[in-house]
């Protein structure tokens, strides 16, 4: 079994198409949308946690990398931009899967790219904007 | 066995003051007991680094050839208006200035991406900012407009002038309703979903001096990096308020004006923010030396954050209407936790001010003290204190009629 959080960005020719349904239906594999937006310009974005057996996996992104969708692995998408950061910790009680946490001695922020969803909550709040969002840049 | 000032300064001189954080102080007092500490401990430093909106600077820009005026004319930094109501060119900036296109809140909540609170960080980071003016023209002066970059460099004098910084203690916010709410204590989600709090509490200037016995008008302290001076009590400077029998406030109380070269300061205490819903603003770190004087002072600067108490205030009724109702009171120690209780169910906290650099400039200003680099102050004249009667009054003014908005 794996799990994988990925984003995946759509060409406009798909974004009214079912491509989703078929990591299930043809693969068996488990999904839930993280985020999901479709872009001005038309393209879609999606930010999906998978889980299945290792070999369905790979051919479930096959099958995505194959109809024109690019994939990239979700750590990559929020950033800490840790100088800009003051450690205030205003952000840690909003980020829903703790991938922002305190330390409780130090009280200083870290930030575990691992558990992040990309939500864009810290994104939105940071008064210092030390957290970048890049996949709607 | 009282100490004096001229005394401590001599200590600091010979290298031989025992100077240590509140944080510190508050474990010595623990193992040793106040007469002890009080012998023994010289200099408190404090500590408090967080978003203080009224703050700003003013600067000389230095006479153009030809000469402009532009008192009375309009000034912008960066696209920021500037305040040019002095003479030829000297100008204010404030922290929460906007540019004339920022949309506001006019898309719900806006963003508030740059404004003065920015333009102060990147003067302090030596960045060039384009100065942009129009204004008339006069005899002595016949220049008409401005279009330039400058930096900090270019100014004559560039000063850190907060009217209200440092309060002494403050509101824990909270919201009642069914929506989301974008406050200047941060987002506060319904339904008391999270309650938000700005204080470095223990470590907070004003809170280990609760009666301004040492802090006052001239005291030395840390501002943004460099040395300013207390200028003056702050703005809405309430000491009148009902305290703790440990005479420590029960919500927001006194204030201070600051003032310092901001040629001193550096971008990792002088930060500009974009709050949410709410606007722009500035960062401050700021550090107070509490000289121990005696044991009535030892006392004071040994409190904790299990003896402050905040009051906690719906954000949704009673701060915008301007009711007095406090929910309930919790302590700092409950707040730091990372949530408390509130009727009976646990509400996730979130701190607006920075612990760990309110922590850092306390160390920074006791390193300096020990190393013989900045010596401590007696007032000039004290700041008002319960005693004054001083109260902050609300708006008195003698209202045209007209309907009263909300948003």
């Amino acid at each position: 079994m794996r799990t994988e959080r990925i984003v995946l960005h759509f060409p406009k020719e798909l974004v009214d198409k079912p491509v989703i349904v078929n990591l299930v239906k043809k693969y068996g594999l488990d999904f839930n949308i993280l985020k999901a937006t479709i872009t001005p310009d038309a393209e879609g974005v999606m930010v999906l946690e998978i889980t299945g057996e290792d070999e369905n996996f790979t051919k479930g992104i096959e099958y995505l990398i194959n109809l024109g969708i690019t994939i990239q692995p979700l750590s990559q998408d929020v950033i800490w931009v840790e100088e800009k950061c003051v450690h205030c910790g205003y952000c840690v009680s909003y980020c829903p899967t703790k991938a922002l946490s305190r330390d409780e001695k130090t009280y200083l922020i870290s930030f575990d790219s691992q558990k992040c969803t990309a939500c864009g909550v810290c994104v939105e709040i940071c008064p210092y904007n030390a957290m970048e969002m890049k996949i709607f840049v | 066995m009282a100490k004096t000032i001229e005394e401590i300064n001599e200590k600091i001189r010979q290298g031989k003051a025992v100077v240590v954080t509140a944080e510190e102080m508050i474990d010595i007092v623990n193992e040793k007991g106040i007469e002890k500490a009080a012998k023994e401990v010289d200099v408190v430093t404090t500590g408090t680094f967080g978003i203080m909106c009224s703050s700003g600077i003013y600067f000389n820009i230095g006479h153009t050839k030809p000469r402009i005026k532009l008192g009375g004319g309009k000034v912008y930094l960066n696209g920021v208006p500037a305040y040019a109501g002095y003479a030829a060119v000297d100008l204010f900036l404030g922290a929460a200035a906007l540019p004339d296109d920022d949309p506001r809140n006019k898309y719900y909540p806006g963003d508030f991406p740059y404004g003065g609170g920015h333009v102060i960080e990147d003067l302090v980071a030596g960045k060039e900012i384009r100065i942009t003016a129009q204004t008339y023209g006069t005899d002595c002066y016949p220049r008409k407009f401005l279009d330039a970059y400058i930096t900090i460099h270019d100014l004559n004098e560039a000063v850190l002038f907060n009217v209200r910084n440092a309060y002494q203690n403050y509101n824990v916010a909270v919201n009642s309703s069914n929506r989301v709410l974008y406050t200047y204590l941060g987002m506060l989600r319904p339904k008391f979903g999270n309650a938000n709090y700005s204080s470095a509490g223990q470590l907070s200037p004003l809170l280990n001096d609760p009666y301004y016995k040492t802090i006052g008008i001239g005291t030395r302290i840390f501002l943004g990096g460099g040395i300013g001076y207390i200028a003056w009590h702050g703005t809405q400077h309430n000491p009148n308020v009902e305290r703790t029998e440990r005479g420590i406030p029960k919500g927001g109380a006194g204030t201070l004006a600051v003032i310092g070269d901001l040629k001193q300061m550096t971008p990792e205490w002088i930060k500009g923010v974009s709050v949410k819903g709410y606007g722009v603003s500035l960062a401050v770190g700021i550090g107070v030396p509490i000289p121990v004087l005696n044991e009535e002072i030892a006392f004071y600067t040994s409190v904790s954050d299990e003896e402050i108490l905040a009051p906690v205030v719906d954000y949704a009724t009673a701060y915008p209407n301007r009711e007095p109702d406090v929910i309930t009171y919790v302590s700092y120690k409950e707040l730091k936790s990372g949530e408390i209780e509130l009727f009976g169910k646990k509400v996730p906290t979130s701190p607006l001010s920075s612990y760990p650099k309110a922590r850092r400039i306390a160390e920074i200003l006791r390193n300096w003290i020990k190393e013989g680099k900045f010596l401590l102050t007696s007032p000039s004249a004290p700041i008002p204190g319960v005693e004054s009667g001083v109260r902050f009054k609300p708006f008195s003014g003698r209202e045209l009629l007209g309907e009263v908005t909300s948003k």
